[in-house]
């Protein structure tokens, strides 16, 4: 992993849910709880996509919950990065034939990590969630250069 | 006079909800006035695949129906498959069976122990419980080769087998949760903070109960004897004469609150941890698969036809599945899920009404919802917002294949 110096503090990330199975939620919990504790890098959970840094979105996307996850995508600041967590999300999965699922999430936003897994391990999550960081520092000094 | 009433919408995307759902309250002050919930962000059309599927592919499908209760609906699905099929499995996996399953409930309960505590603004206790949860998910890993989604039920029985090397894993476990209950039990029961937020909210009469279909533990908080490996006993559980755990037998009443159903949580840890021992202890040798070949599984199934219910104790409650086979393909004709979470959401209209905003985080969380569980179907509504009832699809139906059948000149 590279130094991290333009991020100066901690990453905040937003979970989005879509028609998870659950299996994947409960492993992002269990990565923030102490056999794993993603929380002693600074990485935690928050309840708002107005000041979240990184976007979790877990689970294919039903027909109905595609413009919502679009929305939270526009509500977060710039610089972001959007992590998809499991198999569903990646590609489809096991529901590749759905009726009621509109594609893999990168069809709907802009996707940056893909963490495959049915479920992935939290340690895979927290991989992830590093890699996205690493994003964001890039996009962060583009945007010091900028001013 | 100004407005009394105010309008709040939770979801379908909420800090408080860990999956989608709309809750749509009215309030006066504090008071809950008017609740509407709007369920079907999840639905994923499972039943509709697994019909086109075959039933070994559909299994890996009923798995990730929830994954949480990722053995309970494979569960439902094998038992009733095996009865429509008329296979029978093994009696050694017949108990490595409900082990996994037990496992699984452990690690359920104690899940929302500390989802129950994270809802009442207990942190620390969430961190503390989930640590503990670790250990069971580090067994099952060893005996099934997964965290989640195990993939270890077959139709006529389990994939893998528990070795006597395991045996002791799974001995040590039990002494771990023993110990790790009864700290649990000090903390949930004897907590003032806890018993406060918990006593009298959410509670649910016996006639209450019985009147909105409740099921598992939200029913047996209630003081209803219900537990479907009590009533219709199935595998090992018939031979282990499991009782249903209410309060009543514990503390002398049933409130059916809250706190109520920590407790049944709690006591149905231990009940677990028993069932598993009995099981390792008294578990058969022998096969573990009545036909271990897949090829020659599907083929039987594609010659039998049959249907069937399977049924399953989840830890959230009864998993219903309805099976129908028919003799032409390899796979379920008709496949219907009914899950827990389905009949115990019920409950929230009635229990949010006169209570205070500070208490949804709990009536919601308190009946432990699975809402990947129970969606199960999506209304359509046409353009001037009407649904469209069942006669309507399947009117149309006809018509379109009356029309695709002229398109292509079949002659009947």
């Amino acid at each position: 992993m590279g130094k991290l110096y333009n991020f100066k503090r901690s990453l905040w990330v937003f979970h989005a849910s879509g028609g998870s199975c659950n299996g994947c939620d409960i492993e992002i919990i269990a990565a923030l709880t102490p056999r794993y504790d993603a929380e002693r890098f600074g990485i935690k959970l928050v309840g708002s996509p107005r000041h979240a840094d990184v976007l979790l979105v877990t689970g294919a996307i039903p027909r109905d919950f595609a413009d919502k996850l679009r929305r939270i995508y526009e509500q977060m600041p710039d610089p972001k990065a959007v992590v998809v967590v499991g198999n569903c999300g990646t590609t489809g999965g096991v529901f590749y034939d759905s009726y009621n699922l509109v594609g893999p999430i990168d069809e709907i936003i802009p996707v940056d990590v893909y963490v495959p897994g049915c479920p992935p391990r939290p340690e895979a999550i927290i991989d992830g969630v590093v890699k996205a960081w690493l994003k964001i520092e890039k996009l962060e000094k583009q945007l010091e250069g900028k001013e | 006079m100004g407005k009394t009433q105010y309008y709040i919408p939770v979801g379908p995307i909420h800090p408080a909800l860990k999956e989608p759902i709309r809750v749509e309250v009215e309030v006066e002050g504090e008071k809950i006035v008017k609740v509407d919930v709007k369920r079907g962000f999840a639905h994923r059309g499972i039943e509709y695949m697994g019909m086109k599927r075959n039933a070994i592919q559909s299994l890996y499908l009923a798995e990730r129906i929830c994954g949480i209760c990722s053995i309970s609906h494979p569960y439902a699905f094998v038992l009733g498959s095996e009865k429509a099929l008329g296979i029978e499995a093994p009696p050694r996996a017949q108990y490595i069976r409900p082990i996994i399953a037990e496992l699984e409930r452990i690690h359920s309960h104690i899940l929302w122990l500390g989802v129950i505590a994270h809802e009442m603004g207990f942190d620390s206790l969430l961190f503390w419980t989930w640590k503990g949860r670790e250990k069971v998910l580090d067994l099952l890993e060893l005996l099934t080769g997964n965290r989640i989604n195990y993939s270890v039920f077959m139709i006529g029985g389990v994939r893998r087998d528990i070795k006597e090397s395991q045996i002791k894993a799974i001995k040590d476990t039990i002494d771990f949760y023993r110990t790790f209950t009864e700290e649990m039990k000090n903390v949930f029961l004897s907590d003032p903070i806890y018993k406060a937020r918990s006593r009298g909210v959410a509670q649910l009469s016996k006639e209450m109960a019985l009147k909105l279909n409740v099921c598992g533990p939200v029913a047996r908080a209630a003081g209803l004897r219900m537990d479907i490996r009590q009533d219709n006993p199935y595998d090992a559980y018939a031979d282990i004469g499991v009782k249903a755990i209410v309060p009543q037998d514990i503390v002398g009443e049933a409130k059916g609150d809250a706190y109520d159903i920590t407790l049944v949580r709690l006591y149905e840890i231990e009940q677990s941890l028993d069932i598993i021992e009995f099981c390792v202890e008294n578990m058969p040798e022998g096969k573990i698969m009545a036909i271990p070949n897949y090829v020659v599984l599907l083929s039987r199934i594609k010659k039998k036809a049959g249907e069937s219910i399977g049924m399953h104790e989840a830890p959230r409650g009864e998993v219903v599945h309805y099976l129908k086979y028919d003799g032409t393909r390899d796979g379920p004709a008709v496949w219907k899920v009914v899950a827990p979470s389905y009949n115990n959401i019920n409950t929230w209209g009635s229990l949010l009404l006169g209570a205070e905003v500070a208490d949804i985080p709990i009536v919601v969380a308190y009946i432990d919802p699975c809402l990947c569980c129970n969606d199960r179907i999506a209304v359509v509504k046409n353009r001037d917002g009407r649904v469209i009832d069942y006669s309507l699809i399947h009117k149309k139906a006809i018509e379109k294949t009356m029309r695709v059948k002229r398109e292509l000149g079949v002659r009947e």
